[in-house]
């Protein structure tokens, strides 16, 4: 039966792809999101963006809030709770959430352990920087993952460089011999069995979404074309000059992603993007968080 | 033969290994200039309806589409694919290609605590496994629409001429029956132009 519920969280998952999960902090910004062709939307009180400047604990969303968020739009509704905090996704999972993403963004509430996430019947998405991290939050029960990106700063670079890094290790496995896949297993503290799959089928075991300083339908298409299956914008649509236009062009970005005559026009005329700092200028790297 | 996949968002690859397995060819159908490749028939996809249905309208796909489909060209939608495909949704004002006799049920099981796995009949398939995720049913059908799958009192499979809908995932599990039951569609179809 658990079997079986595991199996259906990756399914919707999968029903997720091609898409763009966008954050949202009202009832208001979740409907501006749906009509713009979210496929998803991420309910919180802060964005990224603004959790990084206000500084001091973030935490799991009202969840009042969360549950007018999912009064307002029909598309699924995730929300966050701290790194290792299970109390937190109980109560995410009593309010019938359709997904927890178990976040970086927030303060961690474990320094050591993440959540079980076998003994839930929602599905986790889950960050990581590279594939260990993504297999040891698989083997844990994550539904799905993407990358930790650096989010709230409307900086790509640290998205790329983790779905580089994963795509890297990926084809690495795959080109192994069968007796090599033990030591590799080892090294990446993950269970045989995931990496044997990494091997045969040259990608994850779940969906592999971006996420993390995406702002742009370039971006977009640039973590797309990199080989992610979808995209989670937060800080970058209500950060900027004009949402529900970015947000509509983000969407149709990533349909089309290798199609850059269409990515001119999607381009064009947006208004002002998020101003975004660099990895440089930021002194909370919250992809630190969590690794282990 | 060569079906396209409508591939605009959610899961269309695994349509398009499902055919493969079958020795079918597919192709993705993202933008109005692969309209000019031709193909028999038309797999709508799993996903989000509201986005795919979006996408039809701003990608200009939905007029062309409406009309082949309405000129016989078979067509076969897996739940967002079946609310695409609704005459009408019950709970929702929103249509989209509107082509097919039947009203639906959007987020019919509620959120994805709601989803499950069920193993039911298929009129004339036998059993089959059934996945159903944040999944519609149909509420009624008009004359003239047959009813292929129930689920609990529910209609969760229907064929109106050409066109095939199933409100759970059979691009999910390993069978390949209801995909090798939609390109039979198409070959009949393909037999009768010639």
């Amino acid at each position: 039966m658990a079997e079986n519920r595991y199996e259906l969280n990756k399914n919707l998952a999968q029903m997720l792809k091609g898409g763009v999960i966008m954050d949202v902090t009202s009832p208001e910004q979740a409907e501006i999101a749906e009509a713009a062709g979210a496929c998803a939307v991420m309910a919180l009180e802060k964005i990224p963006a603004d959790i990084r400047a206000a500084g001091g604990v973030a935490r799991m969303s009202d969840p009042k809030m969360i549950r007018e968020i999912q009064q307002a739009v029909s598309i699924p509704v995730m929300a966050k709770c701290r790194i290792g905090h299970f109390a937190e996704a109980q109560i995410l999972q009593a309010i019938e959430i359709d997904f927890i993403d178990e976040s970086e963004v927030l303060s961690p509430a474990d320094d050591k352990y993440h959540i079980d996430k076998t003994g839930f019947l929602v599905p986790f998405v889950c960050g990581a920087r590279d594939l260990g991290e993504a297999l040891r939050r698989i083997s844990e029960g994550a539904s799905m993952i993407r990358t930790k990106g650096e989010p709230g700063t409307g900086d790509v670079v640290q998205a790329v460089r983790h779905m580089r890094a994963m795509q890297a290790e990926i084809r690495r496995i795959g080109s192994m011999a069968e007796d090599e896949l033990f030591d590799t297993a080892r090294q990446l503290q993950v269970p045989v069995a995931l990496v044997r799959y990494v091997h045969e089928h040259k990608k994850l075991p779940v969906v592999n979404f971006a996420a993390g300083g995406v702002a742009t339908p370039a971006d977009a298409a640039l973590m797309m074309q990199l080989g992610a299956e979808g995209v989670f914008v937060g800080s970058g649509i209500f950060k900027s000059g004009n949402p529900a236009k970015r947000a509509a062009a983000i969407v149709k970005a990533v349909t089309n992603f290798n199609d850059a005559k269409l990515l001119a026009e999607l381009s064009e005329d947006l208004g002002e993007a998020m101003v975004g700092i660099n990895e440089q200028e930021i002194e909370l790297l919250m992809a630190e968080r969590g690794k282990s | 033969m060569n079906i396209a996949v409508l591939a605009l968002q959610g899961a269309f690859i695994e349509h398009e290994r499902m055919l493969s397995a079958l020795g079918v060819t597919a192709t993705e159908l993202r933008r109005k200039s692969d309209l000019k490749t031709p193909f028999d028939g038309l797999i709508i996809p799993g996903g989000e309806s509201t986005v795919q249905g979006k996408l039809l309208r701003e990608l200009e796909l939905l007029d062309p589409i409406r009309r082949r489909i309405e000129n016989g060209l078979p067509v076969f939608g897996t739940c967002a694919g079946l609310l695409l495909l609704a005459k009408a949704i019950r709970n929702d004002n929103r249509s989209y290609l509107a082509t097919m006799d039947i009203v639906a049920v959007r987020n019919a099981y509620g959120r994805q605590l709601g989803s499950f796995y069920h193993e039911g009949s298929f009129r004339g398939l036998g059993r089959l496994p059934m996945t159903f995720i944040r999944a519609p049913y149909i509420d009624s059908v008009s004359d003239g629409v047959e009813i292929l799958a129930e689920c609990g009192g529910k209609i969760v499979a229907a064929r109106q001429g050409n066109q095939l809908v199933t409100a759970f995932h059979p691009e999910l599990n390993r069978d390949l029956s209801v995909h090798a039951y939609f390109a039979d569609m198409v070959r009949a179809h393909q037999a009768v132009r010639c």
